[in-house]
């Protein structure tokens, strides 16, 4: 557990800097955030990271595979939108918990 | 007379007939069990099969012989559940009604939802150990085999008892060393994970086991398709890697009944509570085992632990009283890492596999996180306690809920 400033926001993040209250997320700290990670964001980054937050408010565990089937973009897209790792990425953007990887 | 029925008699399925046939009056509950199959496969002996550990006959017994006197059998494949109806269709049209519903229809391989994996190499240079065929068809081509790339490789989480695959690439290279041909095999391991377990403490100690073993690991590697002329895997960021043998987990989902009948999420798993086990859509209906959408390990262990909680909310349930029991994820998985040795993992949805002693405190005989012998020999006598009692619903030394006692908290 960590305190960290973004977007001029304190905020209190994981270790690896995931935000531990979502309610926190604004536009600017994703924009924060994707800079980090060197991604510019457009409207379809938006169109995943709402997703995201909608299916984290659900309580539905998030898979790659689920973003794929998402109607958004394909498992191939959302690489492209986030490239190396694009479930930690856009989870990371998007202001929720890294995805808990199943045991 | 009130009705029970219980879909699926693997594991979970048989080990809740013997549960509560004990518990419920004859003369008041009929309990019935539908499975499609009538060979019980012991599946954590697939691990050995390739390898020649195990034959088949290890791992082979009828259904029938574990069922408990006074359940209702049907062999037969399953139409359709109608939730809201309360009522079941087997194929050939018998409508089976219930009272309360345990579905117990467990997880499956789909190699089809790769493109290229069920191809011309399938059985010939790919092949998988979840089933008994693929793990026969295994071994028959380990018998020739004269080295070259061995990939492993997870297609996709989840997937059935995480530490498998893992446990595949230690039995290999042991099994190249004692055959004196190690330095003519190439193994890697490879996984949509970020690393080689999901849980840091115990990625790290099996981590330095892989590096010990000279395995590599290529890790965030998602596979998108198999590229039979090259013989290669290719992921959807477009790295590629060569295999000569290539030892495949397909994607995992859970039985295509559950999406007919529209209970499941887009993995065919049927969203429960994870502490109840009630099914989140109806109130009559409970999920145990790989059939269900909880966020723990797909393996035997957590539905025998999940087993005691169901048993219990479900007397409550039919009792009138309120559903107390919690399951809370708990999983103990051993770990073969070759050369007669093993390690131990014991954990729940909260607690990560951490160092210490189990099952007593200080004691042990076992040694969670560490490499013995002694652990190597729980595997080989968990067989035994698998068919003679976890199955049969009889009390086992451990309790279902996991407990601190013996571990050690430790930095990461």
């Amino acid at each position: 557990m960590a305190e960290k400033t973004i977007a001029g926001v304190n905020l209190s993040v994981s270790d690896e800097g995931y935000l531990q209250n979502p309610d926190q997320w604004t536009k600017e700290i994703a924009e924060e955030i994707a800079g980090e990670l060197n991604i510019q964001l457009s409207d379809k980054h938006y169109e995943v990271i709402d997703f995201l937050r909608n299916q984290h408010k659900q309580g539905t565990p998030l898979t790659i595979r689920k973003v794929g089937k998402s109607g958004i973009v394909d498992i191939k897209g959302f690489y492209t939108l986030f490239p190396g790792g694009p479930l930690k990425y856009s989870s990371k953007i998007a202001g929720i918990p890294k995805p808990a990887s199943c045991v | 007379m009130k009705k029970l029925l219980i879909l699926g008699g693997g594991t979970a399925g048989t080990m809740m007939a013997n549960k509560l046939r004990k518990a419920l009056e004859r003369e008041e509950w009929d309990i019935t069990l539908v499975d499609k199959h009538r060979t019980h496969y012991y599946q954590p002996g697939f691990l050995f099969i390739p390898f020649g550990i195990y034959k088949r006959e290890d791992v082979v017994k009828p259904k029938g012989d574990f069922f408990p006197p006074g359940l209702t059998i049907f062999y037969s494949n399953i139409d359709l559940i109608k939730a809201e109806e309360n009522l079941v269709i087997l194929e050939g049209g018998k409508v089976l009604n219930y009272d309360y519903l345990i579905i117990a229809t467990g997880t499956q391989i789909r190699p089809d939802e790769t493109p290229g994996l069920k191809d011309k190499l399938w059985y010939k240079n790919i092949f998988d150990f979840y089933t008994i065929e693929g793990a026969l068809a295994l071994r028959n081509h380990l018998k020739t085999w004269e080295g070259g790339k061995l990939v492993v490789c997870i297609s996709e989480l989840p997937f059935k008892c995480p530490v498998a695959p893992l446990e595949f690439v230690f039995l290999a290279e042991a099994f190249f060393t004692e055959k004196g041909i190690r330095d003519k095999v190439d193994i890697t391991f490879v996984t949509p994970l970020p690393g080689a377990f999901t849980k840091p403490i115990a990625t790290r100690m099996l981590s330095e086991l892989l590096v010990d073993k000279n395995i590599k690991v290529e890790t965030d590697f998602y596979l998108e398709h198999i590229d039979n002329d090259g013989k290669k895997l290719v992921s959807y960021d477009e790295r590629e890697i060569e295999f000569d043998l290539l030892t495949i987990v397909p994607v995992n989902m859970g039985d295509e009944l559950i999406a007919r009948s529209g209970l499941g999420d887009d993995m065919n798993y049927v969203p429960t509570d994870k502490h109840t086990l009630q099914s989140k859509a109806h109130e009559n209906i409970f999920v145990i085992g790989d059939a269900a959408d909880l966020p723990t390990s797909k393996a035997g262990s957590v539905a025998h632990f999940a087993g005691d909680i169901l048993f219990e909310n479900l007397m409550n349930k039919i009792e009138g009283r309120p559903m107390t029991a919690k399951f809370d994820g708990h999983a103990n998985c051993y770990i073969e890492t070759g050369y007669g040795k093993g390690a131990l993992i014991d954990f729940n949805y909260e607690t990560e596999p951490l160092p210490g002693t189990f099952p007593l405190p200080g004691v042990g005989p076992f040694g969670l996180l560490k490499n013995t012998k002694i652990n190597h020999y729980g595997k080989i006598i968990f067989r035994w306690i698998y068919w003679h009692i976890l199955l049969r619903g009889k009390e086992m030394p451990i309790e279902s809920e996991m407990t601190m006692a013996g571990k050690k908290r430790i930095p990461y």
